[in-house]
Parts: structure tokens; sequence; C-alpha cells
């Protein structure tokens, strides 16, 4: 048992998919908010455009560790997701600023219902990876 | 054509009313014909059909006209029938001269001859009076000449034709023709016929004008079931065969019928209120077999003669879903009310049993409120933020170098001094100017000065104000001084030579003038907005204007957006004035109207030095200044448990699910909402739609205007595509397509308009029972196909032609915006054949014309060398006149001895004495009169090079290579599987 290059990137996995849930869990509200008229379209937009490239970001970078430290099924469960990420900035709305949301349309209800069905998916989808990491980081702790 | 349906009229048996195929060449039915009718009419029938072969001469009638006409039958031998193959009168008319064998001819060959001949078919007609057999007024003949002989390329289409002129009265489904020996000779006739009135033979015409008659039958259907069908508006028409398919006066919507009779009175105003399909669909399953759009069309706004205004300490809402008490909720009791949006029990309170009308008490139901479906209610102050605002305006003039060579400013500057004091406003109304170039020129008008004063703030990258007030001042106070600076501006800009303009800094700079109390910006705007923030390039090629793909439909930059939702939030409404030369990225300048609820008025390639480009702006204006127009409004729609409204149409900003909000409202704006059914409807009778705008009267009252629809609810299929309103989902596909082109590509959402067309009739071809092979529409969709491809053919859609970016971009800005009935005319403007108009005696009774002349279907087949068509397309009207048409006329009318001195350009028509030029003007002046902005009048010589204006209106013709309607609709009958 000793403590390796791989068993630290699955540490830093751990921690950075816990905050990946946090993410996904604010999202989900932010949208239940907005479709309940809590909040008006502007602020939702203004607070969770800021938060779109981090979460890219730390995401893509747990995949960097892996990618050094030779975990390939871990990089292969997640390509599909950072595809999806970059697919989706790319055909964002016409914005100056970063991030993903446009106060005008968000509220079409057929935009609103994928989104909130977006946050669903990726909350489940970073639940099921945190459960992976962990035994990828005891597994890798064994061996 | 299904040769097996043309039954020869011999061979044509009737058996107890139900086996009689009148065969597509033969009879028309489409009254109500009881048995014994039935049968006295195939009695006359095959006394007809025997004479068909023997003299080729021979006049059918259906239904009940046969019935008193067997006399007028032995007149046969004078009369003559045209050999047009297939196509009929609406009614009753039967044109056969021909043995029918003949007129199998594939209907494909002839269409196309006509509609691709479209100019030497105008130029065929012989102008002279010989050839033609003239009736007087009176119906009478005159002479009774030899049947013509066409000697052109159509010979063989049309060797004789002959109108019979019904007497009687015109229905709505027929033409109608006369022939005077006035002074203006022989134009085109037409065939003038009733279906329910006898007929009379008196009046015969002969000409050699083509013309198609209506087919509205189905081949294989029985007499009765036809008449019945009718009865239950259940019919259809072959659209393959039917030519004229456009109703004789305008297009009326569908009748909603709800199960009570008291409600269909106090229904929302189809004016106000359309919904895409008059009987909702139970579930999402059959709105999806349907395959018909579901939403509804509003015009909240619309100015009214009358609307009952109630002012109460109360306003009745259910305590739920916060739905306005309205004339289709139950009274549980006389305490108690049931909401019909979402089925909660509400008490009454004590006041709403006192009727204010006739000062009784007890009965609820006859509350004004109960008793209309459009009703404002004068708000209490639970229903303000904040006190209501006054009336602010403040005008931004674009005074960059082409603007100022355009001319424009001496005019707005005139209008606006003279229009001032009809600002809509009370004793707050406050005003200000500022103008901009690459820098912003703002105007301060202090109490005590004698006069304005410039203050120049170059700095255009950060903007602040200069000073704190009195650079927009009180209108009432400062008339004098705001007067003054008006006649002044025009000339403080005379010599500039700056060729930029920093538009984006000035909206900045007027977002943070009007932040305090809200109100309207009006742009004017001539030029690209190219320095400082919000700076565009000119990002069209005009290479590529006629090419298939169009780039650049979305904005360049959010910004405009941006600031447009900053000054939502501050009830701030920007409109837009383009008065352009070049272009100038309406994509990304429209984000400003659209998203702050404005409106977009566009005059592309403004000279001063032309005077009907100063009369259009001149009248846009004075009404855009004087309209009414309410401030902070929102608007709120709200509909029954089980349907969700989920996509939103128009200029505003979505706030939440079901708010919209809106710096302003005016009386021109429409929206559209998409539908969707998320719950099983079954179990009830009705839905409702309940529209509730909010907002503050330039007066500075809160007021609510509150419309109610309520529609039936069906399970039945075929209900539901007979109940489909045409023009209502003309109105929401265009909008769908709109949103389409901008998120996807034009090709997507022109495909997508033709599968609407082609889902539609397949549907219907599904439902029927026996499917001929034909392309079959429902009656009450007959239009639907001929709407597609005015749609596809619109400027905002089409392909191939060169058209300006702006051009394209403006015209969909309008078709989300525009209400409905404005739409339709855009897409499908009214052809009138005014020649034979001006001779008859007009009357005018409660405002209306009459007769009202018939529209005719936009094709070169309905022109008429020796005519004159007035085009009425919304914003424009255009005046053709033909080129062999008689002296008479242009002298009449323009005071003209020569056909060539009709000028190139002529944009009135001069005020003559003559009967003729005054009932011509009076019929425009009606046509005017009903439009909210003032269209101009263009006359076009026949060979005029203004003549594309006119003839690429004719969208049924196959325009450079846009398909031909006809040829549309064979594409559309290929698709349907």
């Amino acid at each position: 048992m000793a403590f390796s290059l791989p068993a630290f990137s699955y540490v830093v996995a751990l921690i950075v998919d816990a905050i990946l849930i946090f993410f996904a869990i604010f999202h989900v509200i932010a949208f239940d908010e907005l479709k309940t008229e809590f909040k008006n379209p502007i602020d939702h937009c203004n607070s969770l455009n800021p938060l779109v490239l981090p979460e890219y970001g730390i995401h893509i970078f747990i995949n960097l560790l892996f990618l050094i430290t030779g975990e390939w099924m871990s990089l292969i469960l997640n390509v599909p997701l950072i595809a999806y990420h970059i697919n989706r900035y790319r055909n964002r709305p016409v914005m100056a600023r970063t991030g993903l949301y446009d106060p005008t349309s968000i509220m079409n209800l057929h935009d609103l219902n994928t989104c909130q069905r977006e946050g669903w998916v990726k909350l489940a989808f970073y639940l099921l990876s945190f459960f992976y990491y962990l035994y990828g980081m005891i597994s890798s702790l064994i061996h | 054509m299904n040769q097996k349906d043309d039954l020869l009229p011999n061979e044509s048996n009737f058996v107890g009313g139900e086996s009689f195929h009148p065969g597509k060449n033969c009879t028309v039915y489409n009254e109500i014909v009881t048995e014994s009718k039935c049968l006295n009419s195939v009695e006359s029938l095959s006394n007809i059909s025997g004479s068909i072969y023997k003299s080729d001469r021979s006049i059918f009638s259906s239904g009940e006209p046969v019935l008193s006409n067997n006399g007028s039958i032995s007149n046969r031998g004078n009369l003559l029938y045209n050999t047009r193959p297939v196509l009929n009168n609406s009614g009753n008319i039967l044109n056969i001269s021909r043995p029918i064998l003949n007129s199998n001819k594939p209907l494909v060959n002839i269409k196309e001859i006509l509609l691709n001949s479209g100019e030497p078919l105008l130029n065929n007609h012989k102008p002279t009076n010989s050839d033609i057999l003239i009736l007087n007024n009176s119906g009478n003949v005159l002479n009774s000449g030899p049947i013509l002989k066409r000697s052109d390329a159509t010979d063989a289409l049309s060797q004789q034709f002959q109108n019979v002129n019904l007497s009687g009265r015109i229905s709505s489904f027929e033409h109608k023709t006369e022939y005077s020996t006035n002074s203006i000779p022989p134009r085109i006739s037409q065939v003038n016929s009733t279906t329910n009135r006898l007929l009379d033979m008196k009046s015969p015409n002969y000409t050699n004008f083509n013309f198609y008659n209506n087919v509205v039958d189905q081949p294989n259907m029985s007499v009765t079931k036809a008449g019945f069908n009718k009865i239950w508006g259940m019919d259809s028409v072959d659209l393959l065969q039917c030519r004229n398919v456009l109703p004789f006066e305008k297009v009326s919507p569908p009748r909603i019928k709800l199960h009570q009779d008291l409600l269909d009175r106090v229904n929302c105003s189809s004016e106000i209120f359309r919904c895409t399909l008059t009987k909702i669909p139970d579930s999402n399953s059959l709105l999806q077999k349907s395959r018909l759009p579901l939403g509804i069309l509003i015009h909240p706004f619309k100015d009214l003669n009358s609307i009952s205004t109630i002012q109460s300490n109360t306003i009745v809402r259910c305590r739920l879903c916060r739905t306005y008490i309205n004339p289709f909720v139950y009274f549980v009791d006389s305490k108690r009310w049931k909401c019909n949006l979402c089925y909660k029990v509400n008490e009454l309170p004590e006041e709403f049993l006192f009727d204010p009308a006739t000062k009784s008490y007890g009965d609820p139901s006859r509350r004004p409120e109960i008793r209309t479906s459009t009703i404002e209610f004068i708000a209490p102050s639970e229903y303000m933020l904040r006190p209501p605002q006054p009336a602010v305006y403040l005008f931004i003039f674009d005074v960059s170098r082409l603007a100022v060579e355009s001319g424009y400013l001496s005019i707005v500057c005139n209008i606006i001094s003279e229009e001032m004091s009809r600002l809509p406003g009370d004793s707050r109304t406050q005003i200000g100017f500022l103008a901009v170039n690459s820098a912003i020129h703002f105007f301060s008008m202090q109490d005590n000065v004698s006069q304005p004063h410039q203050l120049i703030m170059l700095d255009v990258d950060d903007i602040f104000l200069p000073c704190p007030e009195n650079l927009i001042v009180n209108l009432k106070e400062r008339e004098e001084l705001l007067k003054d600076l008006l006649s002044q501006l025009p000339n403080m800009f005379k010599d500039n030579n700056d060729t930029n303009c920093a538009l984006g800094a000035a909206l900045q700079a007027a977002l943070k003038l009007m932040s305090p109390t809200g109100g309207r910006i009006t742009v004017f705007q001539l030029c690209l907005p190219n320095i400082g923030p919000g700076a565009l390039q000119a990002r069209e090629d005009p290479n590529t204007r006629s090419g298939k793909d169009i780039p650049y439909l979305n904005p360049a930059t959010d910004f405009y957006k941006r600031l447009a939702l900053d000054c939502s939030g501050q009830q701030i409404a920007v409109d837009l004035f383009l008065m352009n030369c070049q272009y100038s990225d309406l994509a990304t300048l429209s984000g400003i109207c659209k998203f702050s609820g404005g409106s977009i008025h566009y005059l592309p390639l403004f000279q001063a030095s032309k005077i009907h480009h100063i009369e259009i702006l001149e009248k846009i204006l004075r009404r855009y200044l004087t309209r009414r127009i309410g401030f902070e409004a929102v608007m709120r729609i709200r509909c029954t448990r089980g349907l969700t409204i989920h996509t939103y149409h128009g200029n505003f900003f979505v706030r939440s699910t079901d708010l919209l909000s809106l710096p302003n409202i005016n009386p021109d704006a429409g929206f559209g909402m998409q539908v969707s059914i998320e719950e099983n409807l079954s179990d009830m009778q009705n839905v409702a739609f309940q529209v509730a705008l909010l907002y503050t009267s330039s007066t500075g009252e809160r007021r609510i205007r509150v419309h109610t629809l309520c529609l039936p609810i069906s399970s039945n299929l075929s209900d539901i595509l007979y109940s489909a309103d045409q023009q209502c989902i003309i109105g929401l596909l265009a909008k769908m397509a709109v949103d389409k082109s901008v998120q996807s590509s034009l090709s997507d959402a022109r495909d997508a308009l033709i599968n609407a067309a082609v889902d539609v009739l397949s549907s219907y071809k599904l439902l029927q029972s026996y499917p001929g092979s034909g392309l079959v529409a429902p009656q009450n969709l007959k239009l639907l196909p001929v709407y597609i491809i005015a749609l596809l053919k619109c400027r905002a859609f089409r392909f191939g032609v060169n058209t300006r970016l702006d051009d394209r971009v403006y015209i969909m800005c309008q078709l989300k915006s525009l209400p409905l009935t404005q739409l339709i005319q855009l897409i499908y403007p009214d052809l009138y054949p005014v020649h034979i108009y001006v001779t008859k005696i007009i009357t005018e009774i409660d405002g209306q014309l009459n007769p009202h002349p018939e529209r005719l279907h936009l094709s070169a087949e309905k022109l008429d060398s020796r005519g004159a068509f007035l085009l009425d397309a919304g914003d424009q009207m255009f005046l053709y006149i033909g080129k062999n048409i008689h002296p008479s006329f242009y002298y009449n009318i323009f005071g003209i001895d020569t056909f060539t001195a009709i000028p190139e350009e002529m944009y009135e028509l001069p005020e003559l004495a003559t009967p003729e030029s005054q009932r011509l003007r009076t019929f425009i002046a009606s046509l005017q009169e009903k439009k909210p902005y003032f269209a101009t009048l263009q006359i076009i010589r026949d060979d005029s090079c203004f003549r594309t204006q006119f003839t690429e209106r004719l969208i049924e013709d196959r325009f450079e290579n846009a398909l031909s309607y006809y040829e549309f609709l064979q594409h559309i009958k290929s698709q349907i599987k």
C-alpha cells in the first residue's frame, strides 16, 4: 500500500467532484426558482453565468490529472461530458460576457426544461462518478 | 386528375340521392339539395347531357337553380360555354362545350402555359369593342356576334368563352361580372352566380377572357352528403382543380361555437384574440394527429371604439390563480363562483351583487364583468409599485453627415413641433432631445433663459450626464423653448462633416436620463453606428444577397440586447425609425426595440428631395406621435389548467413563465404564443385563455385591460381539422419560421413551412374515407397553401431574389410583431380590378362601401391589359394601368390624353371631378381608413421601370426560380404519402 500518483489524482478528483456536485445542485435549485417565479431571468443569468466556465475548467483539470497518471478508464468515462461541454459553449447565444444563459431566451419553456434536465443529469453523473473515484482511490491505494 | 371520376353526364345515375357522381367537369353541388330537388335536377341534367354531344352547347347548374331553369335550358342554343376543361364556378355554372373526354387533358400543362405566359396573356386581349359582345347595365343582350376565336398560344385552351350573368345577390364565394357600355370599354368579365338564386338567363356575356371558375366539391361525394357537410361546415375543396379559392371579400375567421348560445355572443372579438384552432383537442396525442400548430395571437391594445371601463375598489379575482372574473365562470350560487381556469370555488364579495348600470341588487350575472369578455378596470393603488409615471418622451436624432445630407431632420423637427401639443399626456408630460454624431449633443433648457443651451460630450466611451436637470423638461412649461430648439436644430448641423455615429453611447446617455421615470425613447437613425460602445461593422456582402444561404440574420453583438434589458428594467421602451441609405445592421439594432417593447419603422433610402418619401414619413410620424400609449406595462397570459404556453413571439421581455414586461404598449403591437397540451382535457367542456394588460395610461391612470377567450374542447379529429383558423395558423407559422431562420437557417425555415402545409393536408387525407387522387383540403384550410407560398415568397424568406439584408430582417421583425390582419395583408396583398369598379355606383352603408370590389388571386392570369388593378400590400399600394386600357379611363382618372403621358413616377391621384376619379379615390380612402399607418400609392404604367414592384407581388406565378402556386401544389401532393 503506497500513496502513488494515481491515488493522488483520485483524491483531487474526489474533492473537485464534490465541488461539481454543489455546482449541479445550485444549478437545479436556480432553475427551479426561476420556474416558480422566485427570481427574475436577468438575476438568474447573472448568478449562473459566472459559474459556467469554472465548472467546465475544474472538470477538465481532473481529466488532465487522469491523463497524466494514465487512468484511462476514468478518462474515457469523462470524455463524452467534456465533448458536450465544448459543444454547448460553442453554440451559446451571442454574448459579450462569459456564460451560457441568455435572459431573453431562457424563459422559453423548451430551453427551460432542457436546462433543468441537464442539471439533473449532471448531478446524477457527478454523484456516480464520486463513488467511482472513491473506488478508484481505494483500489489504487491498495495496489 | 382522376379520370374515373369524370363520368360523362349521360352516364351519371342517380339512385335515391346517394350515388350520383357529378364528375369534376359537370355539375357542382354546393347547396343542400333535398331528395326531391335532386331528382328534379337529375331529370334536367339528363336532358342537358343529351345535348352536350349534339350541340356542344348546354348549360348546367346545380341544385335549386336548375329546378327553375328548365325554361332557360331551351335557350341553350344561344349559350356557349367555355372549353375550359376542369374549372367551374363555385357553385352553379358549368362550362362545357367540348366532349368531356377532351377535358381530361392534364391540368398541369394548361396551368403552366397560363402562368408562364403571364405577359403575353395580358396583351392577348383585343381592346376593340367589336370583338366583344356588350351588355348594357340592365343585362340585356345588345349584340350577339360570333364567338371569338383566339389566335394566340393559349388558343388551344380556350376557344370560346361565355359568361352567364346570373341575376340575384352575390354570395361570398362567387364572382361578379358586369359589362357596361359606359365610357370604358369591356374589361375582364366574370361570372356572377348565386347559389340560392334562380338562374336568370337573360344576360349572357361573351368575351374571350380566360376565366377559371370554382369547383367546390369532391368528385365522388354524393350530393346529399355534400349538402349536409356544407351545413356542418365540413365540405372540402380539391385544390388542384379549384383555382379560385379566394373568397369574394375578406376571409372571415371561423366562428367559435361554445355549447351555450349566450356565451358565444360574449366571446372575445376575433380582431383581438385568435386561436389557431377554434376547437381544442382534448389530448396532446390528438393534437399531434391533427398536425396543426396550437397557439394564440393577440392584439391586446387595439384601438377600440368602445370598451366598458369599471372603477371599483375590489377587482374580483380567483384567489388561487389570480384570474379576473369573466363571462365564462360558473356561479355555484349567488355567493360563490368557480374559476374557469383552475376550478377553485371563490367567494363573491358583497358589492359584486350590485349592478351599477341598473342599480339593482342580487344577480351577479348582470355585472359588466360577466357580460363582456373585453373589459378595462381602473386599478386601485395595490396595482402600483410606484405612483403612475408621467409621459416622458425623448428623441435621439442622428446628425452624422449621411443623415444631414438626406435632409430628414427639418421634416421630423417640423412635425414634432406641430404635433407637440397632441402628444398623449397630461400636465406632467416631459420631453427632451439628443443629437448624436461622433459626439453627443445635449440640449439644456433652463427656466429663465431665452435660448436652449447645447452641451457637447466628446468622450463617448464613458457616458455621464453633463447636468442633472433641464435636459428633459416639462412640455407645457417650456413649450416656447422647445419649439425654438426644434426650429434651430436642422440649421445647427447643416455644415456638419462628421461621418461617425455613436448611437450606443447616446442610448446609454438616454437610459441614464430617463431611468428615474421611464418613458419612450425615439431614435431616428440613418447610418451604421460605427464608434463608441456598440459600434458595428458592415457585415453584409452584396454578392450573397440572392444566395441560398443567408448569413448574418443574428445580431453581431449583444450590446443592444443588454441595453434593452436595462431599459426594460427602468420602464423605458426604444422605438427605432431607420431611414438608412446603406447597410445599417438592423439585425443587431433591432435588439434594442425587440426586448424593450418598442416598435420599428423602416423607410429605406430616405431622401427629403423626393416628395413621396416626405409624405410617408409625415404620415407615419404623425400617427406615431399621437397614437395611444401605455407606460410601465406588464401583460400576463393565463390559461386553463392542462394547457401551457411555451413560446412567446413579439417585442417584449419575458419576466417569468407567464408575465411579459412591456415598458410601453402601443396599439399596433401584436403578440403570439405557442400553446402545448400537457394534461388530458377530456373531462372539461371548455378551455379559456385570459390576457390581462396592466398599464399606466398617458393621463397617469393605472388600468387593467382584460381579454378572455373561451374555446370548446373536442375529441374528434375531423372536428378539429374543420375548426382550424387558416389565417391564424399562418400568423403563428410565420412567427415560428422567423425564429427558426434565426436559430438555424433560412432553408430550414422554408422547409418547415412547406412541411406544415404537407402535414395538415396529409392528416386530412388520412381522415377521409375515400381519398381521391386530387389534393383535397377542408373548406376552412383551403387558403393555407396559398398563404404558405406567399410566405415563402415574401421578402423575409425568399431565395434567389436580390434582397437587401436589412429589408429581410425588417420583414422578419414585422412578422413577429404585426397584428394578424396586417400580417396577412403583408404576405398576401389584396388585388382589386378597379377599372370595373369605377364604373359602378357606389353607396356607403355604415362606413362600408357597397359594392365592394371583388378580390383577385395574385396571378398574372387575372390581369388584363385593358384593365387597371389596385394592389393593396399593407404599407404600400400600387395602381397598375394596363397597356390597352381605354383612353377614357386615364382621361377620367388622371386627366391625361395619352397612355404614355402617365408619368413614370406618380404617387398621387389627381382630384378630378369625374365620377370615376371620385369613386376610385373614395375606394382608396376607404382602404386607407382601415390601416393604422398611411399607405403610399404608386401608379405603375404597364411599360414602366417600376413594373417589377408590382409583378413580384403576383406570388402565385413563377417568379425568377421560385415555384408557382400550381407547381407548389404538385410538390405538396407528391410529398403527401
